[in-house]
């Protein structure tokens, strides 16, 4: 009997060439199936959620200028398959690094979310208009205006992110976005221009003809 | 490139034999090797550091003339910050007269400097000028108008520095406002302060950048100050093992000034092959030890202390004579420059004066640089001062330095890494900067760049590498600023959400409980009806739900403080009508400004070829309803507002 | 006064990526002189046909880019890439085989991919490749050297030169004397041990090292590639390490002299383009590795594919597609092979991030 089964099998094998192939690919495949299998085990990454790492690369002004409540929200949302292109405090260099990091294509800035700013601005509360209504307080999503009601508040202008959602719901207006003035600390010297564009520039200008 | 060079005798045994021949002989030639190791007792070997380069010295210009003093200027412009680490903090006043050598500004903690007045005058002012340094940005100075009398403050200094303590001394250095003066600036007294034991003191008097001859000349007029100095820097530092001077081999007169006054010190002087940038604190250490400081540590974790001639210099006067760091050698040299040379100049002189007196024709200079070719920047306007790091003016015409041509395409010819003094790749770190790849950067050390411009000045394609490298690293910096406040603000925010929530879930407790406290008082009234008392009512209530007791009567007090808070609020409105009335006007602009802006808004839409979608223009209308509502309802307030007021003052 | 804000250094060497260039057509010109002596006009006619595509394609694509067309030509970087590809075509080719080279090159391999400088691959070598694989035919018709022409035939004057390369100048079709290179004699040989084929065969009677004209091409170019050292162009590493390898590889294969051997050590290092391709393209900066250490590796992993090809490949010589392959892996190479930099302990690679 068992002379007989093999040599029924193998003959089966080798008379039909679609029997072995068909045999070879299942073994191969259960091999490395295993292999992987293992390897997923043995070398798990215990790394970041995506939806940190996400979270990491916004700018975290909570400004909700993407549609959602906070960055958090947002970058579940990312996760979820939304548009990385919302952020406009983050701008260009934040839609390329979470590009970079999903490994999808950089879009540029979705202009109805707002434009990307040079300078970064800080509230500041015109303190002699402000009539203490507490709506800023409550508006800023970051605890950043300190005041009671009645009272002259104030912004602490190191945390605030510049959001700007204080300014909207201010009854008297009296809530200004200052420019963060750049101090020598801070300076630094900027990429140079690419020299084709210098040269396309110059060149326009007959600068370097012949 | 290793050749060994003898030194001079170590203290701990006196060298006879040393006094009757040349210093100079013992360590000058290579053909004197044998004989100088037979001479000495130890042989130093110099090694050699990885790339560097060879550019034009263009050192003769300037050290033809002897060290020549400059006229006073009409002002003296000192920054408080002339040094790395806090600005110091003015302590006299506008108006105040000031004498030679007084202190104007204190050092303002640890790693600061303090300002002297580099001659006797009135302070004229107190505010931000143009200072040097390639952002081209304001700081706060303080402004001297000389009164031409030079009278100097009383000073003193040691008579015998070996009879102190290294504390005082370091308080003499301190109190002299001494900061490095070959390039960075760092308060010299926290360098001689380390917490390491030092067994090694290196005096950097290579000056490997061309032009610069301000070290040069020093050493060839004052030699023997500069020993003096060496000799308290190593008595502050316990007596290092060995007191090592680097000098490169193009300077051949200061080389044999030096060594005639070193008589049977310690000290050893090092000749060392002119190469740029030989004078770089960790080349220099590399070329005179042998060993590498530890990217991101200091010399001093090795137990090494490295200070320039010139700071050395500065301490002797300090320690010996009693005189804060309030004038130093700066070389003007250029084409431009009729009187090339050394000059002793205060510091706080304006640059203009400098190159007026010196004869520099201004329209021939495309820039101004401060510092030499390789490492200098270029000087925003010619009314910035002196400070104490200026080492050099230099005021070149177009021929000698011309400005760069357009960059070329990279050919990834690999000169700039043979040139790089850190053994980095410049041409891969060109291209991850351009390509902004913060992490590849760093992966590539750019933050091990000393910045030295080698790689730029080998660069056949004239590409700017160092611009690229400080750009880079500026916004490493900034990147990384901006995740640490990014990091707080998510902080801030989570704690925000975590409150609203808490807060609802309260008002939602609140609201429970009022709901079964009304309830309660229907049960109370309807037994009153039946004919209970309420006091047994009362209690059946606590019993009947003693858990919810104590929130009631919390939210009993509660309410009536709520109650109370509104009478006090309503009387607060009821007894300032003036306030209510300006309060309103001002609610009444802003809700006018508001509706104009709205209108605005809708009449002119910003840009023209984005069609304002129907959902935005809903939205903007809205808007301008509720702004107008806002306004009616405002303006019906204030008409009222006449007729509450009489009533009220009645009352009053 | 304006004063300009400039970042330091203020000045600089003052070699240019032209005079770079410049060095590197002036040292071709041993190589390019004695191809000419022992081939006839061929090369000339090549690299001066090849010229004009290269530059007439460069101001083309530079126009099209709307980049500045004399700024970038005066790199003369397309210069080189033209002669160094007439250099490597049979003399006397086609007039459409250069032209369609030397456009390839131009256009695929250099500007398509951004232009000098961002090019993967030596824009010669994929030009010389791509014609090797579409001609083979054309491709492997050398003209015979000048000693082996049959008595009282010379090589062809440069009008006939001319009307060999284009048919269309004379009445009759020329026919000029072709014959196998030595590498391909050597390969075809399967009787004869060594020392018998260098006695019978007419290419090695007369050039006992490599072939009679191809010693002395390959010495011509080892001697414009020691001027270049000497003028600092490249580094000694990528060139030392191919011959190095090639040299090491051959010397461990050959057994003596049997009909099965793979050659001697002069034939490989004096025959085809080995000296050509140690000297003037293996040190292409852009398409090699980077650092010094990676330039080693580089080098000699193109001279061990050299050998291997050669020996057991279906192509008698192999230089083109060993760089091609090493242009491929040269980042790979970068990775692995960043410097140790002043003040760390060990070397890593540029995949590791910062501790």
């Amino acid at each position: 009997m068992p002379d007989w089964y093999e040599i029924t099998v193998i003959e089966l094998l080798t008379q039909s060439p679609l029997l072995t192939a068909l045999a070879a690919l299942v073994s191969l495949s259960a091999i490395f199936g295993a292999v992987l299998g293992y390897a997923s085990i043995k070398f798990k990454i215990e790394g970041n959620p995506l939806v940190e790492q996400v979270d990491a690369l916004l700018p975290q002004t909570q400004c909700g200028q993407c549609g959602f409540p906070g960055c958090k929200p947002y970058a579940e949302s990312i996760i979820n398959g939304d548009a990385i292109n919302k952020c406009p405090p983050g701008g260009q260099g934040t839609i390329d690094a979470i590009a970079n990091l999903l490994d999808v294509p950089a879009p540029s800035l979705d202009e109805e979310h707002g434009e990307e700013s040079e300078v970064r601005t800080v509230a500041y509360i015109r303190e002699d208009e402000c009539i203490g209504c507490t709506k800023c307080i409550v508006a800023c999503p970051v605890d950043a205006i300190l005041g009671a009601a009645k009272l002259m508040h104030t912004v602490i202008a190191d945390e605030c992110t510049g959001c700007d959602l204080c300014v909207e719901p201010c009854p008297v207006d009296c809530i200004d976005m200052l420019p963060i003035a750049s101090t020598m600390v801070d300076w630094h010297w900027q990429t140079p221009e690419p020299a084709e564009s210098l040269l396309i520039a110059s060149d326009r200008r007959g600068e370097v003809a012949a | 490139m290793n050749s060994s060079l003898g030194h001079k005798a170590s203290k701990q045994t006196p060298q006879t034999e040393q006094s009757d021949r040349p210093p100079g002989f013992t360590s000058n030639t290579v053909s004197n090797n044998a004989d100088a190791i037979a001479q000495t007792i130890e042989v130093r070997e110099i090694h050699d550091f990885h790339g560097g380069i060879h550019p034009p010295e263009n050192k003769r210009q300037s050290t033809t003339a002897p060290i020549r003093d400059l006229p006073l200027p009409d002002q003296l412009i000192l920054p408080l910050s002339q040094h790395i680490g806090v600005p110091a903090q003015a302590i006299v006043e506008v108006g105040e007269q000031v004498l030679k050598g007084q202190l104007i500004a204190e050092a303002f903690g640890p790693v600061s400097a303090a300002v002297h007045a580099p001659t006797s005058g009135v302070v004229t002012d107190i505010n931000e000028y143009l200072i040097p340094h390639s952002s081209g940005m304001s700081a706060p100075c303080i402004v001297i108008k000389p009164d031409g009398e030079e009278r100097w403050i009383s000073h003193s200094g040691c008579k015998d520095f070996h009879d102190e303590l290294p504390q005082t001394l370091l308080k003499h250095i301190r109190d002299a406002g001494i900061a490095g003066m070959g390039g960075a600036g760092f308060p010299s007294a926290i360098k001689l302060h380390p917490q390491q034991k030092i067994d090694t003191l290196i005096i950097n008097a290579a000056e490997c950048e061309p032009y610069i001859t301000a070290d040069d000349m020093l050493m060839r007029e004052h030699a023997e100050e500069i020993i003096t100095g060496i000799q308290i820097l190593a008595h502050i530092l316990g007596e290092p093992e060995s007191v090592l001077i680097g000098i490169e081999d193009n300077k051949s007169e200061a080389w044999d000034a030096l060594s005639a006054q070193l008589h049977n010190s310690n000290i050893e002087l090092i000749e060392i092959p002119t190469k740029y940038p030989s004078g770089g604190e960790k080349q220099l250490i590399e070329i005179l030890t042998g060993t590498q400081v530890p990217s991101g540590k200091l010399p001093a974790e090795l137990g090494i202390v490295c200070l320039n001639v010139g700071t050395a210099f500065a301490i002797k006067q300090a320690v010996c004579e009693g005189i804060p760091l309030i004038s130093r050698i700066t070389t003007v040299t250029g084409k431009a420059c009729a009187q090339a040379g050394n000059y002793r100049v205060l510091i706080g002189t304006p640059v203009s004066h400098v190159l007026s007196a010196t004869g520099v024709d201004e329209a021939q200079c495309s820039r101004l640089v401060m510092g030499g070719p390789m490492m200098g920047f270029t000087l925003p306007d010619t009314a910035v001062p002196l400070i104490k790091t200026t080492n050099c003016i230099l005021a070149p015409d177009q021929s000698e330095l011309p400005t760069n041509d357009f960059a070329q395409a990279c050919i990834r010819c690999g000169l700039c890494a043979e040139a790089c003094p850190a053994s980095l790749l410049p041409q891969q770190l060109y291209w991850y900067g351009r390509s902004q790849n913060h992490e590849r950067l760093e992966a590539h050390n750019l933050f091990d760049c000393i910045e030295c411009g080698a790689c730029s000045y080998v660069c056949p394609s004239n590409i700017p590498l160092v611009q690229y490298y400080r750009a880079s690293k500026g916004e490493i910096r900034q990147h990384e600023k901006d995740k640490i406040i990014a990091d707080r603000a998510r902080q801030r925010f989570e704690t925000h959400q975590q409150r609203i929530e808490k807060e609802a879930q309260e008002k939602i407790a609140r609201r429970e409980a009022r709901r079964a406290a009304a309830l309660a008082k229907q049960n109370a009234s309807t037994e009153k009806v039946s004919g209970s008392t309420s006091n047994s009512s009362s209690e059946n209530t606590s019993e009947s739900s003693p858990e919810n007791s104590s929130n009631n009567s919390t939210t009993d007090s509660g309410q009536s403080d709520l109650v109370k808070a509104a009478m006090a609020r309503l009387q607060n409105t009821q007894t300032s009508p003036e306030q209510q009335r300006q309060k309103l006007e001002r609610a009444l602009s802003a809700a006018q400004s508001k509706l104009q802006r709205y209108e605005k808004q809708l009449a002119n839409p910003d840009s023209t070829d984005d069609p304002r979608t129907a959902d935005q223009n809903n939205t903007l209308l809205a808007k301008i309803e509720g702004a107008r509502l806002q306004h009616q309802d405002i303006n019906a307030r204030l008409d009222a507002l006449p007729a509450q007021q009489g009533p009220s003052e009645d009352d009053v | 006064m304006a004063l300009t804000q400039v970042t330091s250094p203020h000045t600089s060497e003052g070699a240019s990526t032209s005079w770079v260039m410049q060095q590197l057509l002036l040292a071709t010109l041993p190589g390019m002189a004695a191809l000419t002596w022992y081939f006839g006009w061929g090369t000339l006619i090549n690299i001066t046909l090849a010229c004009i595509t290269a530059i007439s394609c460069e101001a083309a694509i530079l126009k099209l880019r709307k980049r500045p067309v004399m700024f970038y030509l005066r790199d003369c970087s397309a210069l080189v890439t033209a002669v160094l590809l007439g250099l490597a075509l049979p003399p006397l080719a086609p007039w459409w085989l250069v032209i369609t080279g030397t456009a390839f090159a131009m256009i695929m391999a250099k500007h398509l991919y951004g232009g000098l400088g961002y090019n993967p691959f030596n824009p010669a070598m994929v030009g010389y490749v791509v014609l090797l694989i579409s001609f083979p035919v054309a491709m492997t018709m050398w003209p015979a050297p000048r000693p082996l022409l049959p008595e009282g035939v010379d090589v062809p004057s440069l009008w006939s030169s001319l009307q060999i390369v284009f048919p269309i100048l004379a009445a009759e079709p020329i026919d000029a004397f072709t014959m196998a290179t030595p590498l391909d004699v050597f390969k075809q040989n399967t009787g004869q041990l060594v020392e018998q084929f260098y006695k019978s065969e007419a290419l090695f009677v007369q050039g006992d090292l490599a072939g009679i004209g191809w010693e002395t091409v390959n010495l011509a170019f080892l001697a414009g590639g020691i001027y270049l050292l000497a003028r600092r162009i490249f580094t000694w590493h990528a060139p030392v390490a191919m011959l190095s390898t090639l040299a090491l590889m051959t010397w461990f294969c050959f057994d003596g002299g049997s009909s099965a051997s793979k050659g001697p050590l002069s034939l490989h290092l004096l025959s085809g383009a080995t000296m050509l391709g140690a000297f003037f393209i293996v040190t292409d900066p852009v398409t090699s590795a980077v650092s010094n250490r990676g330039r080693l590796i580089y080098g000699s992993l193109i001279g061990l594919l050299v050998f291997v090809i050669r020996a057991w490949g279906n192509y008698p010589d192999a230089l083109a597609f060993a760089v091609l392959l090493m242009n491929f892996a040269a980042p790979f190479i970068d990775y692995y092979t960043v410097p140790r930099t002043y003040g760390h302990d060990r070397a890593r690679s540029a995949l590791q991030k910062k501790d």
